[in-house]
C-alpha cells in the first residue's frame, strides 16, 4: 500500500515539499543544537524542560483520539466510527512518533539514548513512560494497517487484531497516566504534586485529540472525496466538548484547593501562571488566550445550533487545540519551575533554533499524518 | 596533593575518633567492608562513615567572603560561563529568606535577613533524583553520599526536575573553555551531563576533607560521620536547634543548619 502515497496531484506535492523542507530546517538546527549543546535553547539551571517536553507532553493527549474512536465502535459497535478509526489510530502513530522524537531532541547525550535499556531503572517514571509509549505506538500501527489492508483486499479484519485493539483502550489511558506520574510525583514541586495530574491529563487528551481529528474530518471532506459523515463527526464533536467541560471542571478544582488552602508554595506557581509574579507575565500573557478561548469554544460546542453547524464546529476545534496546545504545550511545563526551589522567578523565552528545531518536528508529524491519510483515502475511494 | 598542617590535624583528630567506632567499623586504609567506598588513593587512609554530613553553623559566615566556592569550584574544575541561564555551581551562597522561605519571617534581625548561607547537595537520605534518574547514573552509595556517573548520563534532566533544592546544573554546553585553571586530578564534564556537589568523595577516597570545609577561615562548615557520637559535625548539632531544607518532603537531607 506504500505506493498509494507516492503519487498525488499537484497541491499534494507541495504539501509534502513544504513539510520536508521544514523537517530539513528542523534537522539542520538539530545539527547546530548537536555541535553546541543545549544551551542553544532558552533552557537553563532553573528552567531545566521547556517546548520539547512540553510539545512530548501535549502530544500524548493527541495520541489518545484513536481511543475515543476505538472504545465506541468496538466496545459498543457505534457503527459511524467504523470509517474513521483508522484515521485515529494512524493520527497516534503519527502523534507518538513526535513524542518520541521530542523527548530525543531534548537530551543532552543523544548518543547515549540506549543506556535507558542497558540500565533499566523501574523507580524511573521515564523507564515506564518508554514501555507505554513503545507499546502503543506497536499496536496502533499493528492494528491499523492490518485493518486498512483487510478494507483493501474486501475481506474482514483478521480475528488476531480484535484482542489487540481492545487492550490498545486501557493502553491509551496508561500512557496520560504515566506521562502525568512523571510530574505528579516530584516532591519538590508544588505545582505539579497532585493527585488531579492524571485525570486533568486525560480530560484534556480526550478534548484535544478529537477536536484535532474533526478538523481533519472536515478538511479530508473538503479536498478529498472522502466523507467521515455527519453522525461521526457530531458525536466526535459531543466527545470534545464533555472532554473539554471536565478539563474546565479539573482546572477549576486545582483552583480552588490552591486559592482556599493558600500554601505559598502552591499559591506563587498559579499566580506566575495566570496573572504573572513581580511583572513576571510572558506565560500568564499566554493563558489569558487559553482561558477566553476554550470558553468561548465550550460555549459554541455546547449550543447544539452552533455545534451543528460546520464552520462553527472547526472554529470550536480549533480553539479547543490552541486552548489546549498553550496549557500543556507551554504552562504545564514551565510553570512548575517558577519560582524555582530557591525564589527565583527566571524567564524562559525558546530561541530562533529552539523553535526552528520544533517546528521541524511538528512538520515531521504532519508529513506522516499526510502519507498515512494520503494511503487511506487512495484505498477507502478509489477501490 | 599533600595535606596542610591543618588538614593534618583534623585528619588525625578524625582517627583518633575513629578508635571510638564498633569493631565492625572499618578503621584500616583500603579494608572497607563497604565496596562502594573505594579505598585509599593516596598516602594517608581514606575516610570512611556510616552517613557523612555537613553542618553549618551561619552566624560564623563573613559577609561578602566567597573562599568555599572558590575552593570547591578550583578542585572540581566546575566552569564560569558569566551567564546566569548556563551557570553550573555545586556551591553557592543565597540569602537565608530564599533558603528558608517558610522560617524567614519579617520581625528576623537585619543582620540575620541579610545573611547568605552557602547551599549546596543535601545528599538526601531519600533522594528523589536518584528514585527518577531512568540510567541510574546517579545513585546513593552506602556512606550516604549521592553521585553522578557522568559517563553513564544522558543528559534528560529528570534529576533537575526531581531535586527540591536547586542543586543540580545541566552542562548546557562544552564546560572545558571556561575552566579557569584546570585541576589534573580531577575530570572535566562533557556537554549534555547533570552535575553537582559529590561531598569531594575523591578527597575523602585520599584522606582529606572536602574543600569547602577546609577554604573557611570561619569555620563555618563541619563534616563528618552522623551516626558517630563525638564526630565533629555531631559535636557541632548537639550545641543547639538547627534546621535542614524542606525536611517536610522526606529528603532527609544531611547538610544542617545552625542559625
Amino acid at each position: 500500500m506504500f505506493e498509494k502515497a507516492l503519487k498525488g496531484s499537484r497541491g499534494y506535492g507541495i504539501w509534502v515539499a513544504f513539510l520536508l523542507t521544514l523537517t530539513a530546517v528542523g534537522f539542520y538546527f538539530y545539527l547546530r543544537q548537536l555541535a553546541y549543546g543545549l544551551g542553544i535553547t532558552g533552557m537553563g539551571r532553573d528552567v531545566s524542560w521547556g517546548l520539547y517536553i512540553a510539545q512530548f507532553t501535549f502530544l500524548v493527549g493527541i495520541a489518545a483520539s484513536a481511543v475515543m474512536l476505538v472504545l465506541p465502535y468496538y466496545l459498543h459497535d457505534y457503527k459511524a466510527f467504523g470509517k474513521i478509526t483508522i484515521l485515529g489510530e494512524f493520527l497516534a502513530v503519527a502523534a507518538v512518533i513526535m513524542c518520541v522524537t521530542f523527548v530525543f531532541v531534548d537530551l543532552g547525550q543523544p548518543g547515549r539514548v540506549m543506556n535507558v535499556l542497558l540500565y533499566p531503572s523501574p523507580t524511573s517514571i521515564l523507564f515506564w513512560d518508554m514501555i507505554v509509549l513503545n507499546g502503543y505506538l506497536l499496536l496502533n500501527i499493528v492494528t491499523g494497517w492490518t485493518v486498512l489492508e483487510s478494507d483493501k483486499k474486501g475481506v474482514p479484519p483478521p480475528s488476531w487484531v480484535r484482542p489487540l485493539i481492545i487492550l490498545s483502550i486501557p493502553w491509551a489511558i496508561s500512557i496520560h497516566t504515566v506521562t502525568a506520574f512523571i510530574y505528579a510525583g516530584l516532591p519538590g514541586r508544588g505545582f505539579w504534586l497532585t493527585a488531579i495530574m492524571a485525570p486533568r491529563f486525560l480530560a484534556s487528551a480526550f478534548a484535544s485529540g478529537p477536536a484535532l481529528l474533526i478538523l481533519f474530518c472536515l478538511l479530508l471532506k473538503r479536498i478529498t472525496r472522502f466523507d467521515a459523515g455527519e453522525k461521526a463527526i457530531q458525536a466526535l464533536a459531543k466527545i470534545v466538548t464533555y472532554a473539554l467541560a471536565t478539563s474546565i471542571f479539573f482546572v477549576l478544582v486545582e483552583l480552588f484547593t490552591t486559592f482556599y488552602g493558600q500554601i505559598p508554595g502552591h499559591m506563587d506557581h498559579f499566580r506566575y501562571l495566570f496573572t504573572g509574579l513581580d511583572g513576571h507575565r510572558m506565560i500568564a500573557n499566554w493563558m489569558d488566550v487559553s482561558a477566553v478561548v476554550a470558553c468561548l469554544s465550550l460555549v459554541l460546542l455546547i449550543i447544539p445550533r452552533t455545534r451543528q453547524k460546520e464552520s462553527l464546529l472547526a472554529l470550536a476545534c480549533a480553539g479547543v487545540f490552541v486552548s489546549l496546545w498553550i496549557e500543556k504545550g507551554l504552562g504545564l511545563v514551565i510553570t512548575g519551575f517558577i519560582p524555582s526551589p530557591l525564589e527565583a522567578l527566571p524567564d524562559y523565552i525558546p530561541t530562533g533554533p529552539e523553535i526552528a528545531i520544533t517546528t521541524g518536528v511538528w512538520a515531521l508529524g504532519l508529513l506522516l499524518i499526510t502519507l498515512f491519510y494520503k494511503i487511506f483515502i487512495s484505498v477507502r475511494t478509489e477501490d | 596533593m599533600a595535606p596542610t598542617r591543618r588538614e593534618f590535624l583534623k585528619i588525625a583528630g578524625v582517627s583518633a575518633a575513629g578508635l571510638l567506632l564498633p569493631p565492625w567499623a572499618p578503621l584500616a586504609a583500603g579494608q572497607s567492608p563497604n565496596p562502594a567506598v573505594p579505598p585509599a588513593a593516596g598516602p594517608l587512609p581514606a575516610l570512611t562513615a556510616r552517613r557523612w554530613a555537613m553542618a553549618v553553623d551561619a552566624a560564623k559566615c563573613r559577609p561578602g567572603c566567597t573562599d568555599c566556592i572558590a575552593a570547591c569550584h578550583a578542585a572540581h574544575n566546575v566552569p564560569d560561563f558569566k551567564n546566569p541561564k548556563d551557570d553550573i555551581h555545586w556551591i553557592a551562597l543565597e540569602k537565608v529568606g530564599h533558603v528558608f522561605p517558610a522560617e524567614a519571617h519579617s520581625a528576623l534581625p537585619e543582620p540575620l535577613r541579610a545573611l547568605a548561607l552557602p547551599v549546596l547537595c543535601n545528599h538526601c537520605q531519600n533522594p528523589p533524583c536518584v528514585r527518577v534518574c531512568p540510567t541510574k547514573a546517579t545513585f546513593k552509595r552506602a556512606d550516604g553520599i549521592v553521585m553522578m556517573d557522568y559517563h553513564r548520563c544522558i543528559g534528560c534532566r529528570f534529576c533537575m526536575a526531581a531535586c527540591p533544592y536547586g542543586s543540580r546544573s545541566m552542562n548546557y554546553r562544552d564546560p572545558r573553555p571556561f575552566i579557569a585553571k584546570l585541576n589534573p586530578e580531577f575530570p572535566t564534564r562533557t556537554k549534555g551531563v547533570v552535575e553537582k556537589c559529590n561531598f569531594c568523595e575523591e578527597r575523602l577516597a585520599r584522606g582529606l576533607f572536602p574543600a569547602c570545609v577546609l577554604a573557611c577561615k570561619e569555620k563555618v562548615l563541619s563534616f563528618g560521620d552522623l551516626e558517630e557520637p563525638g564526630s565533629e559535625v555531631r559535636r557541632v548539632l548537639e550545641r543547639g536547634f538547627s534546621i535542614q531544607r524542606r525536611p517536610e518532603l522526606g529528603t532527609g537531607p544531611q547538610v544542617y543548619y545552625r542559625l
